[in-house]
C-alpha cells in the first residue's frame, strides 16, 4: 500500500520525488547515528550480560526514536527554507508545493525508508528456504512483520503531517504528541511475540493519527461522506 | 578473459584519448559564463544552452566526456532571467537524471544478485597489476593503493593525450577510436553478458539465434548511439552500456582497490574539472575557443534533441575498459548545465543544421540534462559492489542508492548555483562510500538485532 501511495500521489511531480528521497535520506542519517551510539554502547559493555544487552537494546531503540523525531524537525527546517527559496524563484509568487504536501511527502519518505529497512532483508530471506521460526518462534512471523511494517509506514506519514502542522502553528503539544506516539509504538513492539499486544494498539493509534491528520488537512466528516457517496 | 581484457585495455587507451578528444571536438556550446557567442551559431547554441541551463541546475549535465575542463560550461550571462526558470524546471530535470541512474543501478544490482559470474574472481585487469591475495593487511592495503595509482595515472595519461589530440585537431583518430570502442562494447560484452545470464537460468540457446540477436542488438546500438535514433532507444542503449561496463569493473577490480579507486577518482574528478590547469578544463576551454562543440561522446542526454543521433562518443567511449575511463572522465568532468551539454550534443550530432533552424528546434525540445556516462558507471559500480560484497545485503545497497541520489541532487543544486560544469562524482561517491561503510558496520548489527527481536523503531 505504501508503494501504491507513492505511485499515485508522488510519482507525478518531480519535486515531490526529490523531497521524498531527501526525507528517506534524513531518516537514514538518523538511523546511522543511532546505530552508532548503540554500537559504541555495546562495544563498551559486557557482551555476556543478557539483561544488559536487552537493556541496551531498549535504550538504543528509544534513542533512535528520539533521533528520528529530531531529524524530522531538522528536515522541517530545511523544507521551510526551501519553500522560501521556491517562492522567491517562482514566477507568480506562490510556491509550487505547499507545506502540507511537503509534510505528507516527507512522512512518506521517512516511512518508506524505515519500512524498507525493516522488511527488505526479511523478504530476501523469504525467497530462500523456509527456515524462519524453526526454533519455536511464532509462525506468524512474516505476516505480523508485514503488517507491522505497513502500520509503521502509515504512521510515519501521518506523523509527518501532524508534526509539520505542529511546527507551523507552533503547537508544541502536537509535536510532543507525535513523539510520544512514536515512542509508544516502538515500546509496544517490545512485547512482540505476543502479537496482540503490539499490533492491535498500533493499528488503533494509526487510526487515531489518521483521523487527526485528516482533520488537520482540512478534511471533515462531510467531505468524507461526500467523497464516498459521490462515487456511486 | 584476461586476453580480451588486455585487448580492451589497449583499446581503452586509444578510446580514452579519443573520448577526451571527442568531447573536445564537438564545438563547445558557449557556456553561460561566456555569455556572448562569437558566432551566431555560438549564440544559438549558447542561447539554447542558457535556456537549458537556466532551466535547471539539476540539468547540469555531467558531461561524461573526459574533458574535465568541461566544467567550464557555458554559464551564460542569461543566468538571471533564467534563474527564475531554473528551479521551476529544476526538479523535472533532476528526475530526468534520477530515472536513468536508477535504472542502471537496478540492472547492475539485479545482475549481480542473480548471475554468479560477476562475483567470481577470475583475474584482474591489466590496469590493476597488484594482486590482493596477500596474507597481511598491510600488504593488501599497499597493493590496493598501488593499483589505484596505476589506474589513476592511466586515466590522467589518457586524458592528457586526448586533450593534446584535440588541440592538434586529430579528429579522425578520435572518431575512429570511439567507434572501435563502442563496437567492442556492444558486441563482445553483450555476448558475454548474455552467455552468463543464459547459463544462470539454464536456458538453452543455439548459436545462430545468439548470433542474430547479438548482431541486431549491436548494429542497432551502433546506429542509435553514433548516428540517429529515437531518444528513448538511445538512452536505453547508453544505460545498457553503462551497466555492462560497471559489471565488468565490479568483476575485475579487486575488493579494496575498487573502493580506493572510487575515492581517488572522485578526487581526480574534482581536481581535473575545477583546477585551472586540469586537463578537462583545458579541453573545454580549447573547445570553446574554437567554438566547437565538445564531443558529446559519453554523455547521456535526457532531452530529446533532434540531433539525437549523435550519441556515438558515448558508446564508443564505453567500449572496453578504455571507454569506461573515457566515459568516466568525461562524465566526471562535466556536470554542466544542461543546455550546455545539450548544445554540444546537438551540435556534435548535427554538424550542419542551419543555425536558426537548430535554434528553433532546440528550443522546441525540452531542455534536458546531460550526465556523463562515466558517472553512471561509477555510481553503478558503487552500488553493485555494495550489493555484491556487503553482508547486510539489501539494507546497504538501499542506503548507498539513496546516498548517491541525494549526492546527485546536491550536485545539480550546486550546478544551478554556480552554473559551471561541475564534476558529478565527488559528492555522490563520498556520500555513497560513507553510507556503505557505516551501514555495513554500524547499522547492520543494529538492524539484525532489532529484527531478531522483532522490534521496530
Amino acid at each position: 500500500p505504501a508503494f501504491g501511495l507513492f505511485i499515485f500521489t508522488i510519482a507525478r511531480d518531480p519535486l515531490r520525488i526529490i523531497i521524498l528521497i531527501a526525507g528517506a535520506f534524513f531518516w537514514l542519517v538518523s538511523l546511522l547515528l543511532s546505530s552508532l551510539i548503540w554500537f559504541i554502547a555495546v562495544k563498551a559493555s559486557d557482551p555476556q550480560d543478557e539483561r544488559l544487552q536487552k537493556g541496551l537494546l531498549i535504550f538504543g531503540v528509544m534513542f533512535s526514536v528520539l533521533l528520528q523525531e529530531a531529524f524530522r524537525f531538522l528536515y522541517y527546517k530545511l523544507l521551510r527554507k526551501a519553500i522560501e527559496g521556491l517562492v522567491a524563484l517562482s514566477e507568480d509568487g506562490c510556491s509550487p508545493i505547499s507545506i502540507q504536501q511537503m509534510a505528507y511527502v516527507a512522512g512518506v519518505g521517512f516511512g518508506l525508508m524505515s519500512g524498507a529497512f525493516s522488511m527488505i532483508n526479511l523478504l530476501a530471506d523469504a525467497l530462500g528456504p523456509g527456515t524462519v521460526g524453526i526454533h519455536g518462534d511464532s509462525q506468524l512471523y512474516f505476516l505480523t512483520s508485514a503488517f507491522m511494517t505497513m502500520v509503521l509506514i502509515f504512521l510515519h506519514t501521518f506523523w509527518g503531517i501532524l508534526f509539520f502542522h505542529g511546527c507551523e502553528h507552533r503547537r508544541w503539544w502536537e509535536m510532543a504528541a507525535v513523539v510520544i506516539m512514536h515512542l509508544t509504538v516502538s515500546g509496544l513492539s517490545f512485547c512482540n511475540p505476543l502479537y496482540v499486544g503490539s499490533l492491535v494498539p498500533s493499528y488503533l493509534l494509526m487510526a487515531a493519527a489518521a483521523a487527526w491528520a485528516y482533520l488537520l488537512s482540512g478534511g471533515s466528516v462531510q467531505n468524507l461522506r461526500h467523497f464516498l457517496l459521490c462515487k456511486c | 578473459m584476461i586476453t580480451f581484457m588486455n585487448n580492451s585495455d589497449s583499446e581503452e587507451e586509444p578510446c580514452n584519448e579519443r573520448t577526451s578528444l571527442m568531447s573536445a571536438e564537438s564545438p563547445p556550446v558557449p557556456s553561460y559564463q561566456d555569455g556572448l557567442q562569437a558566432s551566431e551559431a555560438g549564440e544559438a547554441q549558447a542561447h539554447r544552452k542558457r535556456r537549458a541551463g537556466s532551466s535547471r541546475g539539476p540539468n547540469n549535465i555531467t558531461g561524461g566526456e573526459t574533458s574535465g575542463s568541461g566544467v567550464a560550461v557555458r554559464e551564460s550571462a542569461l543566468e538571471n532571467e533564467e534563474e527564475e526558470l531554473t528551479l521551476k524546471y529544476g526538479a523535472k530535470h533532476v528526475i530526468m537524471l534520477f530515472v536513468p541512474v536508477t535504472l542502471c543501478m537496478i540492472v547492475v544490482v539485479a545482475t549481480i544478485k542473480s548471475v554468479r559470474f560477476y562475483t567470481e574472481k577470475n583475474g584482474q585487469l591489466i590496469y590493476t597489476p597488484f594482486s590482493e591475495d596477500t596474507p597481511s593487511v598491510g600488504q593488501r592495503l599497499l597493493n590496493s593503493v598501488l593499483n589505484t595509482i596505476v589506474m589513476i595515472s592511466v586515466i590522467i595519461v589518457m586524458t592528457v593525450f586526448l586533450v593534446l589530440l584535440y588541440k592538434y585537431r586529430c579528429y579522425k583518430f578520435i572518431h575512429g577510436w570511439l567507434i572501435l570502442s563502442s563496437l567492442m562494447l556492444l558486441f563482445l560484452f553483450t555476448y558475454i553478458y548474455l552467455g552468463e545470464v543464459l547459463k544462470t537460468y539454464n536456458v538453452a540457446m543455439d548459436y545462430p539465434t545468439l548470433f542474430i540477436v547479438i548482431w541486431n542488438f549491436g548494429a542497432v546500438g551502433m546506429i542509435c548511439i553514433h548516428w540517429k535514433g529515437p531518444l528513448q532507444l538511445q538512452q536505453a542503449y547508453l544505460i545498457m552500456i553503462s551497466a555492462l561496463m560497471a559489471l565488468v569493473f565490479i568483476k575485475y577490480l579487486p575488493e579494496w582497490s575498487a573502493w580506493v579507486i572510487l575515492g581517488a577518482i572522485s578526487i581526480y574528478d574534482l581536481m581535473a574539472v575545477l583546477c585551472p590547469k586540469g586537463p578537462l578544463r583545458m579541453l573545454v576551454e580549447t573547445a570553446q575557443e574554437r567554438n566547437e562543440p565538445i564531443f558529446p561522446a559519453l554523455i547521456y542526454s535526457s532531452a530529446m534533441m533532434w540531433t539525437v543521433g549523435m550519441a556515438k562518443p558515448d558508446t564508443a567511449a564505453r567500449g572496453p575498459s578504455q571507454q569506461t575511463w573515457d566515459a568516466a572522465e568525461d562524465g566526471r568532468e562535466h556536470l554542466r548545465s544542461p543546455s550546455h551539454a545539450e548544445s554540444q550534443m546537438s551540435e556534435t550530432r548535427s554538424p550542419v543544421p542551419p543555425r536558426p533552424v537548430t535554434l528553433e528546434e532546440l528550443e522546441e525540445e525540452e531542455r534536458g540534462v546531460k550526465l556523463g556516462l562515466g558517472d553512471f558507471i561509477f555510481y553503478s559500480v558503487l552500488v553493485g559492489k555494495a550489493a555484491a560484497t556487503a553482508s547486510g545485503d539489501w539494507n546497504t545497497t538501499l542506503a548507498c542508492f539513496v546516498a548517491i541520489l541525494i549526492g546527485l541532487c546536491l550536485t545539480l543544486l550546486l550546478l544551478a548555483v554556480f552554473k559551471k560544469a561541475l564534476p558529478a562524482l565527488p559528492i555522490s561517491i563520498t556520500f555513497g562510500l560513507i553510507f556503505y561503510f557505516s551501514t555495513d558496520n554500524l547499522v547492520r548489527p543494529f538492524m539484525d538485532t532489532l529484527a531478531s527481536h522483532q522490534l521496530y523503531i
